[in-house]
């Protein structure tokens, strides 16, 4: 099996590929001697078959395959420091089976970290915690209220049905971000997806707000690690509509393993891990998952999904390429879990940090960013900044935003943009004032040795 | 909403001169609008893209490479218009490729010597023959349906470039529409082609290279071009057939998407070249060091040009040479110089070896 990880150096997926119709007339010539096959890998167990028509399927058994996903993840998480005994760990979880698969590993990480520290002497190093945050959108689907209370129910059972050390659910309703009081936030919430005029961009806003909770549960409750679960498949699309959308400068942020962007670091362990293995494991583990419909069937993310699928199907390792595609662009600085010369962590944690080495341009760093999306804005969509000194609030709020959110998200006339920027929530807000100020401030920092004085006058 | 409200403002008048009834929805910018607005609009973008990149310089000799298929029948005609027009001062040459295509490319070429005719411009013709020694029905004759596409993208490649040295120009424009680039960022990522993802959405490549190339319909739709033909279709001769020998089965998937893409927003072609122009993708990133091939002199990265390469295979009965991974000539050398015979008889077959860069 390839191994399918970006981050391999050990160039199985190239061997595979140029020998592949090599290994298949070995497998031929084993399969012709012995009619009862034999797992690939360890070649003593009766290997699975799936039946799902994906490819190896019926190589490995069961266990050989699950290490194989298993191993992705923690290589994942051990080489870019995603979690660290000192940590508290808050996984996002949808229901969906690659949150589920997310969880379980999370979950398995942790266990085999408590044995150790149980078995060891000094106790050093000390288990990290885990907890599971799963985000209620009812006020973005009425529709599905029952079948959120039903899933809302599922999952705290499903958790603690997963054995000790015990973990905290959090149930955050995407509204929360607007404030406290509920009826007043959810009022806000529905008004503002209401005031976006394209699907695709109210798609898009919703997933933002629904990241954004998230964000704030975490760091409310004391999370330092957001994991969610996002597989190479999910990845891929958001590749492609990254780039259909024109998001070309900011997508490297998103496909990384870490994203240290936001308040709280979001990792992404199973990037390396396609949705096929995803579904496989749950089959095999019978970890039971639930699916809520709430994706539009219509409009861009829809459209690149269905054409990944399709072009999944005619290549089983399209996924794969696609990612490793991305993945060669350029990351941002905050693409790594930022170093900590805190004293607070133990020095048994910190000789243990092992990270790769991402390639850093120190020169492409970027200090804006887009009050709606997130995404880091380039020198050239955020140009146009400074000519807004004295405007309107609308007219700062248009002009901080990336190209992409201004079509898709943004309402075109003056009035209902205003009406738009109203009902953001407040910290969106506040961050268009701050960035104003942080890329004068910027400016000034890039002249500050011609500057004779060092007052504002002279400016 | 919007449609709605520009529906509301000009059911009956073009949105842009308020005086003639409407007659398309341009993809772009979902304006209606008339005939005449369209034809000023197209062209004026065109002007634009050429002014604001600075395609061209006065006294220029600038070839057009021409297939006689609709983008660069269009290509040929809006140019020529605008450089009388603005006065661009270029000395503008039709540039075609022959490549042997019984039923496709000799059709094809008659449409370019009628333009020729029409539009005043000097044609060139080159052909793989003349090149070569082979035309492409020689060659699927010999290696059958599966990989042509190679033989004639490589050659095609540098027959252009020969074409243009051989009419001495500064620059060979193509007709690439926005469409097409779009496509090539899409197919680029799905090939995990980083090299040529940086370079394919730029207007102008080769800079280095002998002859530059600019893609003056970057930013041109192709149903806006499909449309200028078609309004003008009494005027325009263009030619209209796929090439026979690409059924091009991987292509199609990433058009049939941009299309289904266009559809829901029309602006996304647009954005995909944004994308690829904005990608983060470090400058530093080691590029093949360029040379000269010692046998044609063309430019190469490698001991010998691809066409070479490929044209040795041809020339032995090797075709597989060349195709795929890099062995055989430039990969093992060794074994060229044991058979010194079938070097030296199939550079006799190769005739542009006196073309000089």
């Amino acid at each position: 099996m390839a191994c399918n990880s970006s981050g391999c150096e050990s160039g199985c997926y190239d061997r595979e590929k140029d020998n592949g119709s090599k290994i298949s007339v070995e497998d031929v010539v084993a399969g012709g001697g012995n009619q009862e096959s034999v797992c690939v890998k360890c070649k003593c167990n009766e290997p699975m078959t799936f039946g799902d028509g994906g490819s190896e399927d019926g190589k490995f058994c069961a266990e050989c395959f699950r290490n194989n996903v298993f191993g992705k993840f923690r290589l994942a998480v051990t080489s870019h420091a995603m979690i660290t005994p000192s940590d508290n760990v808050l996984v996002a979880f949808s229901g969906g089976s690659s949150s589920r698969v997310a969880l379980q590993f999370v979950h398995e990480l942790q266990i085999k970290a408590l044995k150790n520290y149980e078995a060891s002497r000094d106790r050093s190093l000390p288990v990290f915690g885990v907890g599971v945050a799963f985000v209620d959108e009812t006020a973005a689907f009425p529709a599905l209220s029952t079948e959120m209370v039903d899933a809302i129910e599922w999952i705290r059972s499903t958790v603690s049905s997963l054995s000790p050390p015990a973990k905290d659910v959090y149930v955050v309703p995407v509204e929360s971000v607007f404030g406290s009081d509920s009826l007043e936030a959810r009022d806000r919430l529905v008004k503002l997806l209401d005031s976006v005029p394209d699907d695709t961009g109210k798609e898009d806003l919703l997933l933002h707000l629904k990241m954004l909770s998230l964000q704030k549960v975490a760091s409310e409750n004391g999370y330092n690690r957001l994991v969610v679960g996002s597989c190479t498949s999910r990845i891929a699309s958001h590749v492609l509509s990254a780039t259909v959308k024109g998001r070309g400068y900011s997508l490297s942020a998103d496909i990384q393993h870490v994203d240290a962007r936001w308040k709280v670091p979001i990792v992404l362990p199973l990037r390396d891990c396609v949705r096929l293995e995803i579904t496989r494991l749950c089959h095999l583990d019978g970890l039971k998952t639930v699916e809520l419909a709430c994706r539009s069937q219509c409009g861009i993310n829809d459209l690149v999904s269905s054409f990944v699928a399709l072009l999944q199907e005619e290549n089983p390792s399209r996924e794969c390429t696609i990612v490793r595609t991305a993945a060669k662009l350029t990351p941002f600085y905050f693409n790594k879990i930022p170093e900590t010369d805190d004293s607070n962590v133990p020095m048994a944690t910190q000789r243990r940090l092992k990270r790769f080495n991402l390639k850093y341009d120190g020169s492409m760093t970027t200090e804006a960013f887009c009050p709606i999306c997130n995404g880091p804005l380039n020198r050239s969509d955020s140009s146009d900044l400074d000519t807004f000194e004295e405007g309107q609030e609308a007219d700062v709020l248009y002009a901080a935003c990336c190209s992409s959110c201004r079509f898709q998200i943004l309402p075109e006339d003056g009035s209902s943009l205003e009406q738009f920027s109203s009902f953001l929530p407040d910290h969106m807000i506040s961050q268009v004032k701050h960035q104003k100020v942080d890329s004068q401030a910027h400016l000034r920092e890039k002249i500050k040795d011609c500057l004779l004085l060092d007052d504002e006058e002279v400016v | 909403m919007e449609a709605k409200s520009k529906k509301a403002g000009a059911s009956r008048l073009c949105c842009l001169c308020n005086l003639r009834r409407p007659v398309l929805k341009r993809p772009k910018t979902l304006q209606q609008i008339c005939r005449e607005c369209f034809y000023e609009v197209f062209e004026e973008e065109i002007h634009q893209v050429i002014v604001q990149n600075r395609l061209f310089k006065s006294g220029e000799r600038v070839a057009i490479g021409a297939s006689g298929g609709k983008d660069s029948t269009v290509l040929a005609y809006v140019l020529s218009e605008l450089n009388r027009r603005h006065n661009y001062g270029l000395d503008l040459f039709l540039l075609s490729i022959d490549e042997g295509i019984t039923g496709y490319r000799d059709d094809s070429l008659e449409t370019v010597k009628r333009n020729e005719v029409q539009y005043g411009l000097p044609l060139q013709i080159v052909s793989y023959k003349d090149l070569y020694g082979w035309t492409m029905d020689d060659i699927v004759k010999m290696i059958g349906l599966k990989n042509n596409c190679t033989f004639c993208g490589v050659f095609r490649r540098q027959a252009l470039d020969r074409g243009a040295a051989l009419l001495k120009v500064d620059k060979l424009v193509t007709g690439h529409n926005a469409d097409d680039i779009a496509e090539t960022v899409l197919l680029n990522i799905l090939r995990g082609d980083i090299a040529r993802l940086s370079r394919c959405t730029s207007i102008t490549t080769g800079e280095d290279g002998p002859i530059p190339r600019c893609k003056p319909f970057k930013y041109t739709y192709e149903k806006e071009i499909i449309f200028y033909t078609y309004a003008y279709f009494k005027k325009l001769d263009y030619f209209s057939t796929e090439c026979i020998y690409s059924p091009n089965a991987y292509r199609g998937f990433a058009r049939e998407f941009i299309k289904d893409l266009e559809r829901i927003r029309p602006r996304a072609i647009l954005d995909i070249i944004k994308s690829g122009e904005d990608f983060r993708i470090a400058t530093t990133t080691k590029m093949p060091e360029q040379g000269t091939c010692e046998r044609c002199g063309y430019i190469s990265s490698q001991k010998w040009c691809k066409a070479c390469v490929l044209l040795e295979g041809l020339n032995r009965g090797l075709p597989k040479m060349g195709i795929g991974r890099p062995r055989g000539v430039n990969g093992d050398h060794k074994m060229e110089t044991k058979k010194p015979g079938s070097v030296a008889k199939s550079i006799e077959s190769k005739q542009c070896g006196s073309l000089d860069f």
